[in-house]
């Protein structure tokens, strides 16, 4: 039992699953109970867990909601200052800031979403491949990732959108990429430590093969901390997505992104219209804050003693 | 084996890390989009002007053939010529390398001083205020666009209250620039004894170096936490309390000395971080750097100019990382048995 | 000696704050310790023996306080005193030595350097004078060449040596009391013997109290005059050594003492008293032909060498793990592979279990060369389902994702014939009760069973696919030694249900003659004694072999074991079968 910090109340620790339904099944159950028992612990996590919903209801719902069409601009109504019709103001040619912002959600957190998910995905089978069998496929494999990692990772970034070309999919590989060693070093780390564990080799005694072992008994026992990496990493591709539309790479205008809308707005800050660059910068940096808050928080609840 | 020979040894190792850098490197030349004669010959071209570029270029010889022709430019220092300056890419990169430096060093220096006191604060005291409003502080940092950091700072401080200069480059139009001996303003006004102008520099770099050092604090902060809060934990140091030893000497002889062997090894993840933000900075401060010259290519399409970018940022990243593996190598008499 | 009490606690309360509230984790504890004299706090792991000792030193974690209760050292109140004076006694007056010698000194700092420490901080010794006196420490707690190990770090030294140097920094300032939490466990027994004859004699020469704080009443029994008994935080039982084992008082007392495996006891008599299980454990017949039959095994690893030292070291060709070991076991045998380690033990149940590949020799397992089927093919070979492992950490050898009931299961799903959910169930709950796990633990997760549990677990999923062989590597070595009773006699009565051969590898000599017909001695990967469990014990061959069962703390001093060792079944049965 644990005193729960916002209400007084007790909260059971987790309980084994009772009956014998579903015996075979219950390790998801038992997660989410723990997920929802630590959320509830934390007001930050919760807080932070509501607000990326949030982001992620606006990039699903995206134009249905808007107020304005967001590529519409209206010479007569240009640079407003935010007011109740314009709650984020309007820009140059007159288009709705509030609008604009959101409307972008979809695009920004696409970004970040498709990249990191190829990350996840190929840096996973590379760590796990690598920290399973080492020898020469980790030799490879490590050479490689040291290559990348090698580069400053927004410049390596730069310079593969530069040669690819300046498109949208071309930032999600070239931020996919600079993520991946992220993904590959942990699975490889977690899967290399494990390798020789009592329990794999018990694996191995009961005739499970060299696959098997990797996905059925190792993969499992390491998507915790991939899940904190992921959450951590989702912030980052934002902002790498961000930084390369902010200096001309990617995304084009009139396309709402908030890194070129904070690029066309900085030249409006000298004369005072400080609002065309604040509330697309201010809203990058909440969705990257929360999913940093998220990812602190899976890793309270995937270890609480490394907690930093 | 001696520390000398392992230090050798950490080079031999970073060799073919070059070699893949430079690989790749080469390989981003050739993957421009589309046809790169045509790039290089620019819009007003004739098929014929274009197929001169591609021989000159050598991009009509093979793939080997032409990957040793740039090892071989690469070898006579020879980055190409950018389009937009005139100059070869090589030496606008080297007038413009000082600067850059000069900010993400003063840059992580102030994010080393504000961030290592205050993970050992934060350790000392887990979940105590400085722990908690450190752990904030410290997630919002990293989650800021430095671009957006940048901006800020300008409208607050130049554009609100004028405390800050306007950030047009390196030193007010009313100063000279003092006698070059390091490139770096800081250290040649000190050295000429120029306190007006070391001012004026400083007065300068303050706003882009905060952004920057906002940015890189989070790693460090965390990793020295951590890293304290495990070293504090571990069995020498109950050992070292139960012989009575100071907490000073507890804190900062047994616990901090281990506690910054992982800080040393973040380090080269903080360069990284630095390294890429630094490009944003300049942009946003029109810093005259190797960043803002970059992104000025990318929108000219400079590629020539990028490349050379690219390229000279990878090389100084792996000596940075070359320099942090081998101080790792001295403070840790572990590393030499190991081997 | 003096008749007022060096070191006097009075009903001392421990609490910790934990996530789950306040947990007390000693109470009403009360002792005295004389100048000069040696008292053990003896108990099992969560009794409170460490806390207590934290607690007297006032080093406890953050979040445990002392609740109630006096410590009071020569006439001072330590619970009261200022953490100014507290830093002062420590090291120098009080002085604590731990379990894990090699983690307990600061891995980046010399030696040397950390006993200079303490004698600075006590003002023991000046900046010139330090280095001699740090030497002369070393030379003390006899460490040879003193003048080079000064200058060694931690990583460079063995286990024990590391150990000694936590005696000196300890010792280094002259104090009055030295508080030993396990010092020795995880060292093997004859670095254990060595470390504690050499703080014996230490404390002999300066008349220092010595309070041992350990989970081996051997231990306590060998090098302590007084000893007091705790479990989950109280005391139960306190008296002299000697009377404390004549005639224990306390029922867990009794239980402990019972359960600790002796010269003088069969395997029932580790049973707690109530136990109904009198009859020694019937074993199967031996057959006459081997089960299998290893021969000339040889393994050696390759040097572990970055690149630069490929390109720049010196490669030597490293001593073999195992040195061309030969031996034969018969169908319902239990043969015991004993050495300390590093002796290779492990190294050799792993090439038969082909979780390892041999560099040499042949290991033959139902009349089949299994070394040459390759590792991945033997993962489907028939055969691996005829061979099944122990482990000695139960806690790793679990999949944390996997209830136990899935853990048992694999072997089922995996090697088994393909098996409806039902029968499926049936079996697991079948298997649960053979091992006496009951069925309602079956849904839970490694975490939420105790060790013993978990040690159900691991022997339930061994013997699913009813194997030949079962290697048990030491598995009771993590357990308690009231779990560990409970445990071998668990083993041996499967042996003698399913008629299953075991290959039991242990340091511990005193537990493989509970349960070994054979017993291999082996040291540095190659065998020097093998034999009868009984004859071996009583009339070893070898030197080491003797060195081995000398050192072994022993509840029962020579002079009162007139009679000769009692096996369960005096080697009856044992085929005379050649052995090489």
């Amino acid at each position: 039992m644990r005193v729960d910090p916002t209400t007084g109340e007790a909260v059971p620790l987790p309980a084994a699953p009772q009956g014998t339904q579903g015996r075979w099944k219950d390790a998801a159950g038992e997660r989410l109970r723990l997920f929802v028992y630590v959320a509830r612990g934390s007001t930050t996590t919760m807080l932070a867990m509501a607000m990326a919903t949030l982001f992620v209801l606006v990039a699903i719902l995206g134009p249905a909601i808007l107020p304005f069409d967001p590529l519409a601009s209206n010479p007569q109504a240009a640079l407003q200052p935010p007011s109740a019709d314009h709650w984020f103001g309007t820009d140059n040619l007159g288009r709705d800031v509030f609008s604009r912002v959101l409307a972008a959600t979809r695009l920004d957190l696409g970004i970040a979403f498709g990249a990191v998910a190829l990350s996840f995905v190929f840096g996973s089978l590379i760590g796990a491949l690598s920290g399973y069998f080492g020898g020469w496929v980790d030799a490879v494999f490590g050479r490689l990732i040291d290559v990348i990692m090698a580069f400053p990772l927004f410049v390596l970034a730069m310079g593969i959108v530069a040669a690819a070309g300046n498109t949208v999919e071309n930032i999600v590989y070239a931020t996919a990429i600079i993520n991946l060693p992220f993904y590959a070093r942990i699975v490889r780390s977690e899967i290399a430590i494990r390798r020789e564990a009592g329990f794999v080799q018990a694996a191995r005694l009961s005739g499970n093969g060299d696959l098997r072992i990797i996905a059925v008994h190792l993969f499992p026992n390491v998507l915790p901390p991939l899940m904190v990496q992921l959450s951590l990493n989702l912030g980052w591709a934002m902002l790498n997505a961000a930084g390369l539309s902010f200096i001309g790479l990617g995304v084009r205008p009139p396309t709402p992104e908030w890194g070129i809308m904070v690029a066309e707005g900085s030249n409006f800050i000298i004369s005072g219209e400080w609002w065309l660059a604040l509330f697309p910068g201010a809203t990058l940096m909440l969705a990257v804050f929360t999913f940093n808050l998220l990812g602190d928080g899976l890793r309270d609840l995937v270890d609480p003693r490394q907690r930093t | 084996m001696s520390r000398i020979s392992l230090v050798a040894g950490r080079i031999a190792l970073s060799l073919p890390t070059i070699f893949g850098v430079i690989v790749i490197s080469f390989l981003l030349t050739r993957a421009l989009p589309g046809d790169p004669a045509a790039y290089f010959a620019g819009p007003t071209a004739t098929p014929e002007s274009i197929a001169e570029i591609r021989h000159s270029l050598g991009l009509d010889r093979s793939l080997p053939v032409q990957f040793l022709a740039y090892l071989q430019d690469l070898a006579t220092g020879d980055l190409g010529r950018s389009i937009s300056t005139g100059q070869s890419v090589l030496s606008d990169l080297l007038t413009r390398l000082p600067a850059s430096l000069e900010l993400t060093f003063l840059a992580l220096l102030i994010s080393l001083l504000v961030a290592i006191p205050a993970g050992i604060l934060a350790a000392t005291r887990p979940d105590g205020i400085v722990d908690q409003a450190t752990r904030f502080l410290v997630t919002a940092g990293v989650s800021l666009p430095t671009f957006f950091t940048g901006l800020l700072l300008l409208f607050i401080f130049y554009f609100k209250l004028g405390w800050a200069p306007s950030p047009l480059g390196r030193l007010d139009i009313l100063y000279l620039p003092p006698p070059q001996l390091t490139g770096f303003y800081l250290v040649d006004s000190l050295l000429a004894g120029d306190f007006e102008t070391f001012r004026a520099a400083l007065a300068q770099l303050a706003l882009p170096a905060i952004t920057l050092a906002l940015f890189t604090m989070a790693p460090i902060a965390r990793m020295t936490r951590a890293a304290m809060i495990a070293a504090l934990g571990s069995e020498y140091i109950r050992t070292a309390r139960a012989a009575g030893l100071s907490r000073r000497k507890v804190l900062f002889v047994y616990a901090l000395r281990n506690a910054l062997l992982p800080v040393v090894t973040t380090l080269g993840m903080v360069f990284s971080f630095a390294l890429g933000a630094n490009v944003l900075v300049e942009k946003v401060f029109a810093w005259p750097g190797i960043g803002s010259y970059a992104v000025d290519a990318l929108i000219s399409s400079d590629y020539a100019a990028v490349q050379g970018f690219v390229l000279t940022m990878a090389l100084l990243f792996v000596t940075l990382n070359l320099l942090i593996d081998i101080l790792y190598t001295l403070l840790d008499p572990r590393i030499a048995h190991e081997s | 000696m003096n008749d007022v009490p060096l070191l006097q606690i009075d009903d001392l309360a421990v609490t910790f704050e934990t996530r789950g509230g306040k947990v007390e984790a000693v109470r009403n504890v009360s002792f005295q310790l004389k100048k000069g004299e040696a008292l053990a706090i003896v108990g099992e792991s969560g009794s409170g023996k460490s806390v207590t000792s934290y607690a007297t030193m006032r080093i406890l974690d953050r979040n445990g306080t002392v609740a109630g209760g006096r410590i009071t050292f020569g006439g001072m109140d330590l619970t009261t005193a200022s953490e100014a004076a507290m830093s002062d006694l420590r090291g120098r007056e009080l002085s604590m030595i731990f379990q894990d010698p090699r983690s307990a000194l600061n891995p980046i700092r010399t030696v040397g350097r950390q006993i200079e420490d303490v004698l600075l901080r006590h003002s023991q010794a000046t900046r010139h004078d330090m280095r001699a006196k740090a030497i002369e420490m070393l030379r003390k707690v006899k460490i040879a060449r003193p003048e080079e190990r000064y200058h060694a770090y931690p990583f460079e030294l063995s286990g024990g040596m590391c150990q000694r140097v936590v005696i000196a920094i300890a010792l280094a300032c002259d104090p009055q009391l030295l508080i030993a939490d396990e010092p020795t466990t995880g060292l093997d027994v004859t670095t254990q013997k060595a470390v504690m004859d050499l703080a014996d004699d230490l404390r002999r020469q300066s008349n220092l109290s010595l309070l041992l704080i350990t989970h081996d009443l051997g231990l306590a029994a060998t090098y302590c005059d007084r000893i007091v008994v705790m479990e989950r935080g109280r005391i139960v039982e306190a008296a002299e050594a000697r009377t404390l084992f004549a005639a224990p008082r306390h029922p867990y007392t009794r239980r402990l003492i019972a359960a600790m495996p002796r010269r003088s006891a069969g395997l029932r008599d580790l049973l707690p008293p109530g136990d109904t299980k009198r009859a020694p454990p019937t074993r199967p017949a031996i057959a006459a032909e081997p089960l299998l039959v290893v021969d000339k095994l040889t393994k050696t690893f390759g040097p572990k060498l970055g690149l630069p030292g490929r390109l720049f070291g010196k490669s030597e060709a490293p001593a073999p793990a195992v040195d061309r070991l030969s031996f034969i076991l018969h169908r319902g045998e239990s043969l015991g592979l004993v050495g300390e380690s590093g002796c290779g033990k492990s190294t050799t149940s792993s090439m038969i279990m082909r979780l390892l590949d041999p560099t040499a020799g042949q290991i033959v397992f139902h009349g089949e060369r299994i070394d040459q089927i390759p590792r991945a093919r033997f993962a489907s070979s028939p055969l691996r389902a005829r061979m099944q492992m122990v482990f000695q950490d139960h806690t790793a050898s679990l999949n944390p994702r996997f209830t136990a009931r899935r853990s048992i299961a694999d072997p089922i799903l995996r090697l088994g014939r393909r098996r409806d959910r039902r029968s499926l169930d049936q079996r697991v709950a079948e298997l649960a009760e053979k091992v006496s796990l009951p069925p309602e633990l079956l849904d839970r997760f490694p975490h939420q069973l105790s060790g013993g549990q978990k040690a159900r677990v691991g022997i339930a999923r061994a013997i699913a696919l009813s194997p030949d062989l079962l290697i048990l590597d030491e598995p009771t070595a993590a357990l308690d030694v009231s779990v560990q009773a409970v445990v071998l006699n668990l083993l041996a009565d499967l042996r003698a249900e399913m008629g299953l051969s075991y290959l039991f590898i242990s340091h511990d000599l005193e537990v493989v003659r509970l349960l070994c017909d054979r017993v291999i001695v082996m040291r540095a990967g190659v065998m020097v004694e093998e034999g009868l469990t009984g004859e071996v014990l009583t009339h070893p061959r070898a030197d080491y072999t003797r060195e081995l069962i000398d050192a072994i703390p022993s509840i029962e001093p020579d002079s009162a074991l007139p009679n000769a060792p009692v096996t369960d079944d005096p080697a009856a049965g044992v085929p005379a079968a050649p052995v090489r």
